[in-house]
This record gives C-alpha cells, sequence and structure tokens, in this order.
C-alpha cells in the first residue's frame, strides 16, 4: 500500500525545506509530520518521507530508530511517559510509575487494549525541581503522587493528548 | 563584589505569562538591546561579550566571547546555533526559560547572529518539550512579522534568520557535534574534534553552539555593559547562574542566584533545609555527569572556578592511592556542569542512586566507541549487581577500573559523563558500596 502525505503535510514539508540549504535536515520533521498522520512510521511512512525528500529509504530508516519518540509501531493515543531518573527516583518515582502500572494493567512499554494508552518509562524530562513527573501527551505532569494516578487516568480517558498533535 | 540574592535578569519575566507575547516582551523592555545592538560593529559587541566574563551555562563553562572569536575572520557563511536540547538529568532550567520568556532568547540569537554576522540560525529544540516548541515557534512567528528576523532586518539591511527545529528524543544530541549532525538530518552521533564547530560546523560552514541561559545573557550585556555584568559574578565569570535545585530539600526549584552562593546557602537559605529533618548525604553539583560533593564540602561556592580546584573538595581517585588523572598531573574534584543540583539526604541508598545514574549513561550511549557502548553497559550491570546486594567481592575494584577504561579513550565526553561520577561516588561513600558487599558475604556464610 503507498501511502500520500496530505495537502497541508506537503505544504508544511515544502515551506520547511526552504529554511535548509538541503532538503537531507527536513527528515526529522517529515517524519514527525509523518506520524501525526499515518499514527505511526510503518515501512511505507518511511518510503513516503523517503521518496519526499529525495533520500534514500536506509537513510529514512536509519534516523527513524535513532531516535526514541519515532514510534514503529502503532501506540494509545496519549503516550504517558513516567521520569525514573535521578531526581524522580528520589522522590517516590518508581512508586508514581507503578502505580500507573496498576491502574492501567500494562507493564512499561505497553499499550492498553483498548488503544487509549501507551506508557513509558523515561529518562530526565527537565522537570526535575517538580519530581516525580511525567508527560502525558503534550502536557507535563508534575509532583506526582501515587494516589493521584486514577484521577489522571479518568481526566485522559475523558481528554486523550496525542503527542503529535503540536507537528 | 556579587550581586545580591535576588538580582534577576534571565528569570525576570517568570511568571508573567503576558512577556510570551511580543506586546507583552515589548512593553517590559524588550528588543530595546537588539536595536543598540544593532548599531554597533560586530566586533564591539563580541569585544563586550569578552569583556563580561559571560561563561557558557550548557556545561563546559567555556568563555563565549572567546568562543565566538574562534570563528575565522575570512569566513563567508557562519551560523549560530542554540542547544536547547536540555537533558541532563537533574537540569531543568532551559525548559522554564524558554516557556516564560521565549523573546529574550530570541533577542540574544539575533545580537549574537548580528556580532557573528550568521544569516541561518537555528535553534535546535528537545523534541519531548512540545509546550514549549509551541510557544517558541509562536514567538519566533511574531519577531518576523515584526521585522525584528528576516530579509531586513529593522530596515538595516541585514539578514538574519531563525529556524526552530524540533528533536525526538535522544540525550546525545545535546553534545554539541551530535546536535550539529542531527540538524543535518543524520544520526545525532557525535563528531570527532577537531575540528571544533566554530572552524567546521553545519554543513561544513563555521558554527557557534550555545546554550539557551548563555545566549539569554547576551541582551543585558549590550543594555548594561559587559563590566557591569562581570560586576555582578565572582570576577572570573560574570553575571547570575540558573540553578535547579532538586532532591531532597523542603523547597526543590529552578532559581537565578549569584555565581558564587555556598551549596550550603542553597540548601538551608534558599530551598529551606533538607526534607524531614534529614541531614545531608551528598549533593551532585552540576547534573548527573559531575562528581559528588560530601557533606564536608558544601561551603564550597557554587561557580566554574571553585569547583574545579578548591582544596576543599577531594580529588576524585581511581584507587585508593591513585588520584584520577584529567592530563597534566591535573586532578579531578568537580565541576559546576549545567546548573542541577541534586540533594541526597542521609538516607539515601547511594549504591541504587549509582545504578540510576548508569542505567541512564548505558541507554544513552550511541554506540560509536567501544570503551562507552560496552562500558557504559558494564556499569550499569556490575552497579545493579551490588546495589542489589549480589555484588562479588571484587566489584569495587571492577567498576572503578571499567570506568578509567572508558574516561578519556571516547570520541564525546558521554563517556567521562559515566566514569567520573562512577569513580566520584566510589571515592567518596565507599562505605555505602562495601556495607552492600558484605551483607553478600554474612548470606552466603
Ligand atoms: C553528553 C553531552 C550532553 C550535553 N547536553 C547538553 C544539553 O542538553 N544542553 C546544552 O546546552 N549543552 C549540552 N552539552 C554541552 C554542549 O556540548 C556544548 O558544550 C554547549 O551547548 C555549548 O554552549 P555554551 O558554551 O553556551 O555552554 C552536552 C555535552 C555532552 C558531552
Ligand atoms: S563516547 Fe559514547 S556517546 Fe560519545 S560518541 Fe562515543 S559511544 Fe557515542
Ligand atoms: S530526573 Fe525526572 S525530570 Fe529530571
Amino acid at each position: 500500500m503507498s501511502l500520500e502525505f496530505s495537502a497541508d503535510a506537503q505544504a508544511k514539508i515544502a515551506a520547511l525545506c526552504e529554511r535548509y540549504p538541503t532538503k537531507q535536515p527536513v527528515v526529522m520533521a517529515a517524519l514527525h509530520i509523518a506520524q501525526k498522520q499515518f499514527g505511526h512510521l510503518s515501512d511505507d511512512a518511511l518510503r513516503l518521507v523517503a521518496s519526499t525528500l529525495g533520500l534514500p529509504y536506509a537513510h529514512v530508516y536509519g534516523v527513524a530508530t535513532f531516535y526514541t519518540m519515532y514510534r514503529r509501531e502503532p501506540s494509545g493515543a496519549t503516550t504517558i511517559r513516567m521520569c525514573t531518573n535521578i531526581s524522580c527516583m528520589l522522590r517516590g518515582g518508581y512508586d508514581v510509575l507503578a502505580a500507573f502500572e496498576k491502574q492501567l494493567g500494562v507493564k512499561k512499554g505497553g499499550t492498553t487494549s483498548n488503544k487509549l494508552f501507551t506508557l513509558v518509562e523515561e529518562e530526565c524530562i527537565a522537570a526535575c525541581a517538580n519530581a516525580p513527573c511525567a508527560i502525558a501527551g503534550t502536557k507535563y505532569l508534575l509532583d506526582i503522587t501515587p494516589d493521584q494516578v486514577p484521577s489522571i487516568i479518568a481526566a485522559l480517558e475523558k481528554n486523550p493528548s496525542p503527542e503529535s498533535e503540536v507537528v | 563584589m556579587t550581586a545580591p540574592i535576588g538580582t534577576k535578569l534571565v528569570s525576570a519575566r517568570f511568571g508573567n505569562l503576558e512577556a510570551q507575547t511580543l506586546a507583552g516582551y515589548e512593553r517590559t523592555g524588550g528588543y530595546q538591546s537588539l536595536r543598540k545592538a544593532l548599531a554597533m560593529r560586530p566586533d564591539d559587541i563580541t569585544a563586550e561579550v569578552k569583556a563580561s566574563n559571560l561563561r557558557g551555562r550548557g556545561g563546559a563553562g567555556f568563555s563565549t566571547g572567546m568562543k565566538w572569536s574562534f570563528v575565522p575572520k575570512d569566513a563567508k557563511t557562519v551560523h549560530l546555533v542554540c542547544n536547547a536540547d536540555e537533558s541532563e538529568p537533574g537540569t531543568c532550567k532551559d525548559r522554564e526559560l524558554i516557556y516564560w520568556d521565549p523573546h529574550l532568547l530570541i533577542e540574544g540569537m539575533i545580537v549574537a547572529a548580528h556580532a557573528l554576522k550568521a544569516v541561518h540560525n537555528y535553534i535546535y529544540i528537545r523534541g519531548e518539550m512540545m509546550r514549549e516548541y509551541v510557544v517558541l515557534q509562536k514567538a519566533v512567528d511574531e519577531a518576523y512579522a515584526r521585522g525584528y528576523l528576516g530579509k531586513n532586518v529593522l530596515g538595516t539591511g541585514l539578514e538574519i534568520h531563525l529556524t526552530v527545529h524540533r528533536g525526538a528524543g535522544a540525550y546525545i544530541c545535546g553534545e554539541e557535534t551530535a546536535l550539529l549532525n542531527s540538524l543535518e538530518g543524520l544520526r545525532g552521533q557525535p563528531r570527532l574534534k577537531p575540528p571544533f564547530p566554530a572552524v567546521k560546523g553545519l554543513f561544513g560552514n563555521p558554527t557557534i553552539v550555545n546554550n539557551v541561559e548563555t545566549l539569554m545573557n547576551v541582551p543585558f550585556i549590550i543594555d548594561k555593559g559587559g563590566a557591569w555584568f562581570n560586576e555582578l559574578g565572582t570576577g572570573r565569570s560574570g553575571g547570575t547562574r540558573m540553578l535547579c535545585v532538586s532532591g531532597h530539600v523542603n523547597k526543590p526549584g529552578v532559581f537565578e542566584l549569584p555565581m558564587g552562593i555556598t551549596f550550603n546557602e542553597i540548601i538551608n537559605d534558599v530551598c529551606g533545609g533538607v526534607w524531614k529533618g534529614r541531614a545531608v548525604k551528598a549533593v551532585i553539583p552540576g547534573g548527573v555527569s559531575m562528581p559528588p560533593l560530601d557533606a564536608s564540602e558544601l561551603d564550597v561556592p557554587c561557580e566554574f572556578d571553585a569547583l574545579q580546584t578548591d582544596e576543599r573538595i577531594k580529588p576524585v581517585m581511581v584507587s585508593p592511592t591513585q588520584p584520577f588523572d584529567l592530563g597534566g598531573g591535573r586532578q579531578l574534584r568537580t565541576m559546576a556542569g549545567s546548573g542541577g543540583v541534586v540533594v541526597l539526604d542521609d538516607q539515601t541508598d547511594i549504591p541504587k542512586a549509582v545504578w540510576r545514574i548508569m542505567k541512564f549513561f548505558a541507554h544513552e550511549s550511541c554506540g560509536q566507541c567501544t570503551p562507552c557502548r560496552e562500558g557504559t553497559g558494564w556499569l550499569e550491570k556490575v552497579s545493579r549487581r551490588v546495589a542489589d546486594g549480589n555484588g562479588k567481592p571484587d566489584d569495587l575494584e571492577l567498576l572503578a577500573s571499567i570506568s578509567h577504561g572508558i574516561a578519556g579513550n571516547t570520541i564525546c565526553a558521554l563517556g567521562d559523563a559515566a566514569a567520573w561520577p562512577m569513580l566520584g561516588f566510589l571515592t567518596k561513600f565507599r562505605a555505602d558500596f562495601e556495607a552492600k558487599l558484605k551483607n553478600v558475604k554474612t548470606r552466603a556464610a
């Protein structure tokens, strides 16, 4: 199955190509844009990015697999990125991660069966002074305690926050 | 004379949401320094920045004016790149700075671009900072619409462009040459240095990479002068400093503080002391890449030179009798790093905390150099079994020798960033590690 970029996506990519001396630097943005449109980066999506920018497929594949935010598989509507790095760990980050796992019924790295959530253990998200913290979709969750987790999940069930909405 | 507590430059607009907009920024004096700078000769701007003793806030603390002057005089195409990839654990100032005062960064970059004669300039912002990206892109669009950016900046005939480039999750892209590769649309793997970016950087052109906070200080230097800025500091480093205090204190936070403030003052006067009435066990002074301080070393100022040379800080050792050699017999104490101050109280499980730090580096190694790729993996594995109480009798020597094998033998400083804290914790908290090993022996017997 071959894919096509929407008119809006094509316009965005064309505008970005003006900002660099070649098209190659646009690959990161094009992958973000493809992920927004298609939900994840299938082989076909990578082929589309490659042909749009005139790059070898292998190059695009290499870039897409280097960075952790690019998804090769479908994920839940909202990705929860829970930090367990030093500052968060010192203030109970692993307990909050466990509370998310319990509430969602999945282990870290997993996606819930209703496809609403993906739970990821994240490295430092640059909010250490508000540890423990997480990013849920595009929003920061700060100073989280385990007992807040059920209401956080309930709110996100009603209002999912897809990461790629900012692209 | 250093600035009193409460002096605010880069954080002055924190909490004022209106300042995110161009109108709000201009109402509070924004873009006046740019007007002044546009009337100055590029070399005079660089001279002013040199005189200010502004030092890079991204990690290495290198003199900003000096760095700018490394760009070859006959260079045709120069780029300025802002490093907004902030991901050093313990560090959370750039994200706040961008969120609250995006136009201050843009103004600083336009001034710097004018000084460097740079036309096409970029902000590399960490992919996970989605909220900040939206705020920043909006501010850039406003600055274009108002003529601060574009083909003819404020009618001066200068062409200055600014493009926000989003990352996609990779700590290593904070290292400046990895960042440049990522900007070029490659995998974010560091380059061998030399050549340094100031000579051969983005797209093969001379490129200056500066941290967010570094560039945000530039408008103040233009406004009030390099000498004024230097006066605020300690003599060897000018201005104030954003510190991110996290961990076991009563009031963690992101604070703009005097350059010469001591760790005891930070913990007790600024952050309300250690939580739960406990005492300090260890302090990581500038992000997890930096060797820790113990409780007896906290009267030292949190300043670039002091942390490297103050003799009250014990040197990092490879073994109980062999100090770590930074080269030429120079000892490693610690460094100011990224401004991420992490406080660990006296009930902290030190080996477990160290394992978490090693896990981070093993995860983030880009895999190009064998000592780093294999070494960080081993550090994680061995530190984990020690922390879990399953260590072997020689494991502490093993951890030290792996670290020593990594340090100084890799393409970029991520290898050192893993090795230094490992050695530092082993040097200063050996008893904590030994206690874990002792448990193993008792259980076996
Ligand atoms: C592994 C590694 C990660 C780094 N991460 C960052 C970062 O997230 N932000 C940053 O500004 N500098 C980071 N640096 C430092 C940069 O390489 C570079 O020195 C800095 O951006 C220069 O700006 P400055 O002179 O204004 O400090 C990192 C360095 C290394 C070795
Ligand atoms: S030191 Fe580590 S992160 Fe740096 S280039 Fe080598 S393998 Fe990559
Ligand atoms: S350590 Fe969790 S946000 Fe920095």
